[in-house]
């Protein structure tokens, strides 16, 4: 299971990563292995607004669907498109290709360390 | 329940070994998927893959009065089924609402019936409830037994080194007792998945010997994820979705497994009559989604101002690549509505069933 060192991560299995106050949001290899093969994503509208914590979309499995909550508060300033025709990206390259949105970050969140992500997936198993 | 009161089959440590997710399903750890519900289903359209379905029921009806017991407790008439044939029918209540779906096989000297594993204990209380002034024994058998389903275009090609039976006699929803690899079997031209195929009964303590050869043979392990996909696309009923206590059978389409003729009568037949007489109540229906998202069971159908039935089975369809489902609605209903998905109305639309079928060779 990959828990990239440089990310920041949710209890909820939510990464992200923060650069020049813009917040790069997917979802861990975890949370995608555990979902198994993704065929929709719901991705909010460019210039939606959501607090930390809010549901802003969806990920729905073969068999399941996955609410996705926003790890940052902050404006959606970029979708990743390419999901809505490729959505196993994110089962294939969740930390890449298989981002899910950008945010201005407008509000911090509760994260936690690559190593505290461990810990929780260490707790859940 | 915790993990410790789950019931495994003999293949549990298969499945383990394989890989697989493995999930509570009706009281049973069961594997859900081991490559991927995706390529699982795949394997089974284009190849064949290897179901264990070892947690299904088997309940045996014998002595003189088996037969008029069975008719009485099933929608279809059993009489007309042949020693070596089996049959799809369902098991309702006085009020016409259905028990179970189940498989009826008729053998020489008695019946065997397979059940639902989540309905098993409420199908042999019925059963033993509705058996009253026959000379019938009703026994529950089904930890006798091991059930694996092999499915899929090379099912017969996989299957048939390892035997004497010769499968070109043997028809669609016939059975034999063989030998595989070996082993005793009961060998049945049956599935879930609408491919060609069969679903092979054998001892508890053969099982992974045979589990090991079929896979060494070329079939892929397949879970309880794609069983549901591939049921779907193949337009098939699963209790507690599309069959229920307060669904009849014919509201859930599947009327051809029900004889309203059948002398006497089967428990709740004039409930059905009734209903036939009347109308339905609902219907079962088929239907593609036509905006962005995926129904799901339970979601609600609305006809844009009012609800008008629910969703009994929804999913990604891996082989048509479309959102489908399939839903309960008013019998006015028709060939357009919309699905609340996660409270959005989105547009769908009725097609005919099965969604999928495959080309006959």
């Amino acid at each position: 299971m990959s828990v990239p060192e440089d990310l920041q991560y949710t209890k909820t299995h939510e990464w992200v990563r923060i650069e020049d106050g813009v917040a790069t949001v997917g979802i861990t290899d975890h949370a995608q292995e555990e979902l198994g093969d993704v065929v929709f994503v719901e991705l909010p509208d460019r210039d939606a607004t959501f607090e930390a914590g809010d549901a802003f979309g969806a990920v729905e499995s073969v068999k399941a669907v996955s609410d996705l909550y926003a790890p940052v508060g902050g404006e959606v300033v970029e979708v990743n498109s390419g999901l809505e025709n490729a959505p196993e990206k994110i089962n294939e390259d969740p930390y890449g290709e298989g981002w899910i949105l950008k945010l201005r970050v407008s509000e911090a969140g509760d994260l936690l360390s690559a190593s505290d992500y461990e810990k929780v997936l260490a707790e859940e198993d | 329940m915790t993990a410790k009161d789950l019931r495994r089959t003999s293949l549990y440590e298969e499945h383990k070994e394989a890989g697989a997710r493995l999930v509570d399903f009706a009281g049973w750890e069961m594997p859900v998927q081991y490559a991927g519900i995706k390529a699982e289903h795949e394997a089974v359209r284009t190849r064949a893959g290897l179901f264990d379905v070892s947690h299904m029921g088997e309940v045996v009806f014998r002595g003189p009065d088996a037969e008029t017991a069975v008719q009485r407790l099933v929608t279809r008439d059993v009489s007309r089924l042949e020693p070596g044939q089996a049959g799809y029918a369902a098991v309702c209540y006085e009020d016409g609402g259905t028990v179970d779906d189940v498989l009826v096989y008729r053998r020489p000297d008695d019946f065997l019936i397979v059940v639902n594993a989540s309905n098993r204990d409420k199908d042999v209380t019925h059963f033993s409830e509705n058996v009253s002034g026959l000379d019938v024994e009703v026994a529950d058998e089904s930890d006798d037994w091991a059930l694996l389903a092999l499915q899929g275009p090379d099912a017969v090609g996989i299957l048939q080194p390892l035997t004497d039976t010769d499968f070109s006699g043997l028809k669609y929803y016939r059975f034999v007792g063989g030998e595989v690899d070996g082993l005793p079997v009961i060998i049945s031209r049956t599935g879930y998945t609408g491919e060609d195929g069969f679903e092979i009964f054998i001892r508890p303590g053969d099982a992974v010997s045979l589990w090991r050869k079929l896979l060494d043979s070329g079939a892929e392990p397949v879970g309880l994820g794609a069983r549901d996909t591939l049921r779907l696309e193949a337009g098939m009923c699963l209790y507690g979705n599309e069959l229920d206590a307060e669904t009849t059978p014919l509201e859930a389409g599947i009327g051809f497994a029900v004889h309203l003729d059948k002398e006497p009568q089967f428990v709740g037949q004039g409930a059905l009559l009734l209903e036939e007489a009347e109308g339905l109540r609902k219907k079962l229906v088929g239907f593609e989604v036509e905006g962005r998202g995926i129904a799901r069971h339970g979601h609600t159908v609305t006809d844009g101002a009012r609800i008008v039935g629910q969703v009994t089975s929804g999913t990604h369809s891996p082989t048509l690549g479309r959102a489908i489902g399939l839903a309960l609605v008013e019998p006015e209903v028709e060939d357009r509505f919309t699905v609340m998905i996660r409270d959005k109305p989105v547009p769908a639309k009725t097609v005919p069933l099965p969604f999928y079928k495959r080309d006959r060779r």
